[in-house]
């Protein structure tokens, strides 16, 4: 059957280019992949190659013609006694070609709203008040005993890092884990961060359940593509088809004079991206609870811990059972004057802030974020309704940071309760310093709350 | 070009020719891979990813494709040389040259082309495109857009197969750009260290983007490239769809057996530019017909078959049923409607 040769759109912006030689003339028979003429487009030169097969019966377009628009017919192909009057008057094909206007593929739907709340808490479930038996135990432990009971819970769960298996844990956090459950699911691997990364997100797609340990946060940075663009991305991509249940872990922000390439905090970092689940527990009860939801969630999951808080005890629950949602903040101490949000090691600085502030007659609440996406906007908004101000601490840098994501929260959805701008305490816009006094002035401490709170108390 | 053997001990390589090319011993070969019904539908796969890809090209010129869209024609017979020497359940990885190696695994040329265009009954609902489709069901682990992530991925799955002890492999394929990504080597290593069943493809078209090998590889013998990690390797003339499943079938059976790595080079050349934008100046008019007149996959077999009696008529039928296949995809995929708005917020996260 005849068909019409159309002009070709040869660059993701070509709409129209010159049609600047014909390889072969009319009567010529061509065969797919031979090439028939040269057009120039937006950017470059290009061949146009034959689908269709026959003999190029009628040339439309004449060689030289400037501003051809894409999908107009150029040539006719077709058997040597077709009769091609119909295709060869330079109409449009009807039938078998699909025609450019069904093409354009301008979407005539609605624009959505570009500001689709990031969390949304309804779906997450409530929390559990827990009153079952307590024992006291450091985050490093409730780390450990997370891990061990959702290895014996499902054999798809293993653990792969630098140092995790013989060593132990470069911070001893999978202390006796390689004992219990053997080096199959215990696994040192070499420095290779981007390849273990991706070898973990590779198992993951197919049906794993991974628990890639970087020995810090900063050193994830080298596995960043695999996190983003194979993690994150891939059951969006894939339709829903394939997602990654894995989960990343390991001490995020500043430690104890390690100075820069050691001490960031990569909330905001991986906070940013649809598709990743962001958590920053301070209590070893949140450690263990949200770490064990961590590794049964079917997506994957960022698990910034902190490397001062391995040896803080705190009582937790011993009851295998017991989870934490993600996606819930934990009202840390009940107040009426003011709203501090924090998260992992900053609920400390905020804790210590609200019992100097307490001295002072000031009840401020804080908020432990624990989630930081999805962020747990219903809680610090009920809160700021109560008190009508606002200050957020963390140890990252504070432009495009978490800080600034809380307040902007509560400026869509508090804004008339608002008394004061809320403020925020960062780390210092530095590479962080290792001189003692530096790093002290460089890192958010109680002081430095307890005068952001009093500055939007206006007192 | 010299014919040699090259043993599957990573101690008894050696390289071989000037110009470093290897052949697969012809005594070797498994002769039922000549006979004239395994070509024939070798014959067909290779056409049918031939015909996908100038429809999608087609379709591109018309518009009804956007973005990047990477043809794989003239690469035909490594997918389906190595799609041969596979089973049901092992895993298939590769960059955004994808669309041959998703027609290989056998997904609906449909699904496929309705990907291409956008629309609501691509395999991934219009919402990945060329580089980022998947078939869990064919053990199609995508279409990655990132040049060499996919490598650390497909160690992943064959980490995973070895974990599961379910005997299936993973072939990961990159291509010679690719082999200067770092994470290759860190993905080696882990590989060789914990000897999973992953085959490195590697397919080699002699230009990375616009870039020919010798110009940016310090080393061209990519096949020794997993030498320091003790992953045996060869080259293979990727234009002949039965050397590259006898090459295939070797790694694959070794890989089994739990002995590991396998890198296999594939010599082959892609017809088009490196995607439809690509005029492909780096190269001359001369190489490029060199390779489609005395080199093609497709006439190549096309000759063996014309060769063993197959009448002519035989492979217009195959030539006339793949392209109807691909018209009738081509129809589908722009009937299809774009996806629904809703689909917008749909597969970020999985619902717990």
């Amino acid at each position: 059957m005849a068909t019409q040769i159309l002009m070709p759109a040869l660059s993701p912006t070509m709409t129209e280019g010159k049609l600047s030689k014909w390889l072969k003339n009319q009567g010529d028979t061509v065969k797919s992949g031979d090439v028939i003429a040269e057009i120039e487009t937006d950017k470059a030169t290009m061949e146009v190659e034959a689908v269709d097969e026959g003999i190029l019966r009628q040339i439309l377009v004449p060689a030289g013609t400037e501003g051809v628009a894409v999908n107009t017919p150029i040539a006719v192909v077709g058997e040597a006694n077709e009769d091609i009057s119909a295709l060869a008057a330079g109409g449009k094909a009807g039938g078998a070609k699909p025609s450019p206007s069904k093409m354009a593929a301008a979407s005539t739907q609605e624009p959505v709203a570009a500001a689709k709340p990031v969390a949304v808490t309804s779906s997450i479930p409530q929390e559990t008040e827990y009153a079952g038996k307590t024992e006291k135990k450091t985050v490093r432990e409730a780390l450990r005993d997370a891990m061990a009971e959702e290895m014996r819970r499902d054999p798809s769960v293993f653990l792969m890092g630098e140092e995790v298996a013989q060593y132990q844990g470069a911070y001893k956090v999978s202390q006796g884990l390689l004992d219990e459950f053997g080096a199959k699911r215990v696994i040192d691997a070499p420095i290779s961060e981007m390849g273990f990364a991706g070898l973990g997100v590779g198992a993951a797609l197919s049906g794993l359940r991974p628990i890639i340990e970087f020995m810090t946060f900063n050193f994830a940075m080298q596995a960043l593509d695999q996190i983003i663009n194979s993690a994150a991305k891939t059951l969006y991509m894939s339709g829903g088809q394939m997602g990654a249940p894995i989960v990343f872990r390991g001490p995020n922000g500043a430690a104890s004079r390690v100075a820069a390439q050691h001490s960031q905090c990569y909330a905001s970092w991986y906070a940013h991206c649809p598709g990743l689940k962001v958590v920053a527990p301070y209590s070893a009860a949140d450690a263990k609870g949200l770490l064990k939801s961590a590794i049964r969630d079917p997506n994957p999951v960022i698990f910034l811990e902190h490397e001062i808080l391995y040896g803080a005890s705190f009582e937790v629950p011993t009851d295998p059972d017991y989870v934490v949602p993600i996606g819930r903040a934990r009202v840390a101490r009940r107040g009426r004057d003011v709203t501090i949000t924090a998260f992992s090691y900053s609920v400390k600085t905020a804790l210590e802030a609200a019992e100097l502030l307490a001295a002072e007659g000031i009840e401020a609440e804080v908020i432990d974020l624990r989630s930081i996406r999805p962020l747990d906007v219903a809680t610090i908004v009920e809160s700021v309704k109560r008190t009508n101000r606002l200050v957020t601490v963390e140890e990252g840098w504070g432009f495009a940071g978490i800080g600034g994501e809380v307040a902007m929260q509560v400026i869509e959805h508090a804004f008339d309760y608002l008394d004061a701008p809320p403020v925020r305490v960062c780390g210092a816009d530095v590479p962080l310093p290792y001189a003692a006094n530096l790093e002290k002035l460089a890192l958010p401490q109680p002081a430095g709350v307890f005068s952001a709170v009093k500055a939007v108390m206006y007192r | 070009m010299v014919q040699k053997a090259r043993s599957l001990s990573p101690t008894n390589q050696r390289a071989s020719g000037a110009n470093g090319n290897s052949r697969i011993n012809a005594k070797n070969a498994d002769e039922s891979l000549h006979s004239p019904a395994i070509l024939l539908e070798r014959y067909r796969s290779m056409l049918l990813i031939r015909r996908f890809e100038e429809k999608a090209g087609q379709l591109y010129g018309m518009g009804a494709i956007g973005g990047f869209c990477h043809l794989y024609i003239g690469q035909e017979a490594v997918v389906t040389g190595i799609q041969a020497a596979l089973i049901p359940g092992d895993s298939i990885i590769t960059s955004y040259r994808d669309h041959g190696h998703m027609i290989a695994t056998g997904m609906d040329a449909k699904g496929v082309m309705a990907e291409l265009t956008g629309r609501r009954d691509g395999y991934s609902h219009g919402k990945g495109g060329s580089m980022h489709m998947f078939s869990r069901e064919k053990g199609f682990f995508g279409g990655h857009g990132i040049v060499g992530a996919q490598v650390p991925l497909g160690t992943g799955l064959a980490f995973a197969h070895k974990y599961r002890e379910d005997g299936h492999v993973c072939v990961t394929y990159f291509g010679d750009g690719a082999s200067n990504q770092g994470q290759i080597y860190e993905a080696m290593n882990m590989a060789s260290l914990w000897k999973v069943p992953q085959i490195f493809v590697i397919e080699n078209n002699r230009y990375g983007m616009g870039t020919a090998v010798a110009r940016i590889a310090a080393g061209t013998k990519l096949y020794k490239r997993g030498e320091g990690f003790g992953i045996p390797g060869r080259t293979v003339n990727g234009m002949d769809v039965t050397e590259v499943e006898q090459a295939a079938r070797e790694a694959v059976s070794a890989a089994r057996k739990g002995q590991g790595p396998y890198i296999l080079e594939m010599e082959t050349y892609r017809y088009r530019g490196h995607s439809m934008s690509d005029p492909a100046k780096y190269r001359s008019k001369e190489e490029v017909a060199d390779m489609r007149d005395h080199h093609d996959p497709i006439n190549h077999v096309a000759k063996l078959l014309e060769q063993a009696g197959v009448d002519e008529e035989k492979l217009k039928a195959i030539d006339n049923e793949v392209k109807a296949i691909c018209s009738d995809a081509a129809e589908f995929a722009l009937a299809s409607p774009e996806p629904d708005a809703s689909e917008l917020w749909t597969d970020v996260l999985v619902e717990a």
